[in-house]
């Protein structure tokens, strides 16, 4: 490699990132089939929009993605912790300066010179993800499991509270999706960086 | 062929197909598999693929079935035997507590308690049939358990009966063989494992909320399993077999994973 500087995103975040992607789509879309057989909100999730076709068709693929998600989760989790990546790049982290970042975003005057350097706003929502998808797990765990993780589930407030959070927690995580892609859409060469790496 | 002939057997095939699939599965929004599967592949991005022959909707199905068996064998090894499911007070208990089956209410069966007698057959030393009086007879527990149906709703109930445990240990089952499996009145089947069968709530239930199982939650009885999903606990219970070959059952050989615990 002969410059090392401009290489944004090394291999393992780009693998990694692609892989969560795909685990995402296919749990997110599995698992508006899942609630729409017995939904808690006065709506239900257009059956187009849904995977799976019927409720077992549905399970099946949550059931296989989940691994993906929760596998591809701790190794980029720990390949993070273990490179000082998550330090060098999500930290320090001030609420002023994320104000700052807010309203200079909203003014359209956020800079992205550097393209390895991420403002408050970015760290902000890059670490509430890896949150959520913690949270995501967990109360997944819950539901799939309730009886076999006593702590987890009254932790979590109980078997149909945990429903409720999971459904929250794939909100966000929605949210931020169409956040993040607005994004990607407004400053395209971001997408050449997660996948050549530069 | 004469076309009113062809017309008629094609409205004959058309009832019969419509017949086959009512008996599938009538509480099936969608239930053919075709279906699921041209639909799965048409999204998630798969559907860059579906044009290739890498991805047929057989190998897909294939695959996922595939991990619903790994599926099974990761929850036998998280399932403790000791483990119990949480236990609620009275004025917890949902009221009224949901009908549920693969059919409307209005098919479920009545069995005429003077005839009836639970078959048991299998890897078992003692097959005499049982009547309710002799189950009736036998030492009896309660438990108010949380209900958990694959569809996500939940719902507190309390039931009565039978230590299964107790049962099978009684009826000198072979504890060391694989699998439970159960036939019912209303041709629902399923199986269980061994150490679900044999785990301290599990119980072989005649009482629904301290009176006689009523025909809405399976007269005569109900094998109740608060560590499963409810299409794991079967009603209206015909006969229980031990065996070491893996019996399915009526959703699982649809697709529901098998081990369905909780």
């Amino acid at each position: 490699m002969d410059n090392d500087t401009a290489l944004i995103h090394p291999r393992w975040v780009r693998i990694t990132h692609w892989i969560n992607a795909l685990a995402v789509i296919t749990l997110a879309t599995s698992g508006w089939r899942i609630y729409d057989a017995s939904p808690f909100f006065p709506f239900a999730i257009p059956a187009q929009f849904t995977l799976g076709g019927w409720l077992g068709g549905a399970i099946q693929w949550h059931f296989a993605a989940m691994w993906v998600l929760a596998g591809n989760g701790l190794i980029y989790l720990a390949s993070n912790l273990v490179s000082g990546r998550l330090r060098r790049k999500f930290f320090p982290w001030s609420p002023r300066a994320f104000i700052a970042d807010i309203v200079a975003a909203l003014k359209g005057k956020l800079s992205h010179t550097d393209p390895s350097h991420y403002n408050m706003v970015q760290r902000a929502a890059y670490l509430f993800v890896m949150v959520d998808s913690v949270l995501l797990v967990l109360s997944g765990l819950v539901l799939w499991k309730s009886v076999q993780f006593p702590l987890l589930r009254t932790l979590l407030g109980g078997y149909e509270a945990a429903r409720r959070e999971h459904f929250l927690a794939m909100a966000a995580l929605v949210a931020f999706v169409g956040v993040h892609l607005l994004m990607v859409a407004l400053v395209p060469r971001t997408l050449l960086a997660m996948i050549r790496g530069r | 062929m004469p076309k009113n002939v062809s017309r008629l057997l094609i409205a004959n095939g058309e009832r019969l197909l419509k017949d086959a699939l009512k008996d599938m599965g009538r509480h099936l929004e969608q239930p053919t598999r075709r279906a699921f599967l041209q639909r799965s592949l048409s999204l998630g991005g798969l559907s860059l693929l579906s044009g290739c022959s890498i991805v047929d909707e057989e190998s897909v199905e294939a695959a996922l079935m595939k991990v619903s068996r790994f599926n099974d064998k990761a929850q036998a090894w998280l399932f403790d035997p000791n483990r119990l499911a949480p236990t609620y007070p009275d004025s917890m208990i949902t009221r009224p507590f949901p009908f549920n089956a693969y059919y409307d209410e209005d098919e479920i069966r009545e069995v005429d308690e003077q005839a009836y007698r639970l078959e048991v057959t299998g890897l078992v030393a003692d097959k005499h049939p049982w009547t309710l009086a002799e189950l009736r007879a036998l030492p009896q527990a309660d438990r108010i358990t949380r209900h958990i149906c694959v569809e996500g709703w939940s719902a507190i109930g309390k039931w009565g009966g039978v230590p299964f445990g107790s049962f099978l240990r009684r009826i000198g089952a072979d504890l060391s063989a694989k699998y439970v499996g159960f036939k019912c009145v209303d041709d629902y089947y399923t199986s269980i494992d061994m150490p679900t069968a044999l785990h301290p709530q599990t119980l072989l239930t005649l009482t629904y909320d301290g009176q006689p199982l009523p025909p809405r939650y399976g007269f005569p009885m109900k094998l109740r399993m608060p560590t499963k999903l409810g299409y794991k606990n079967p009603k209206y219970i015909q006969a229980i077999f031990v065996t070491n070959t893996y019996p399915g059952g009526y959703w699982e050989d649809q697709g529901y994973n098998w081990f369905g615990g909780s």
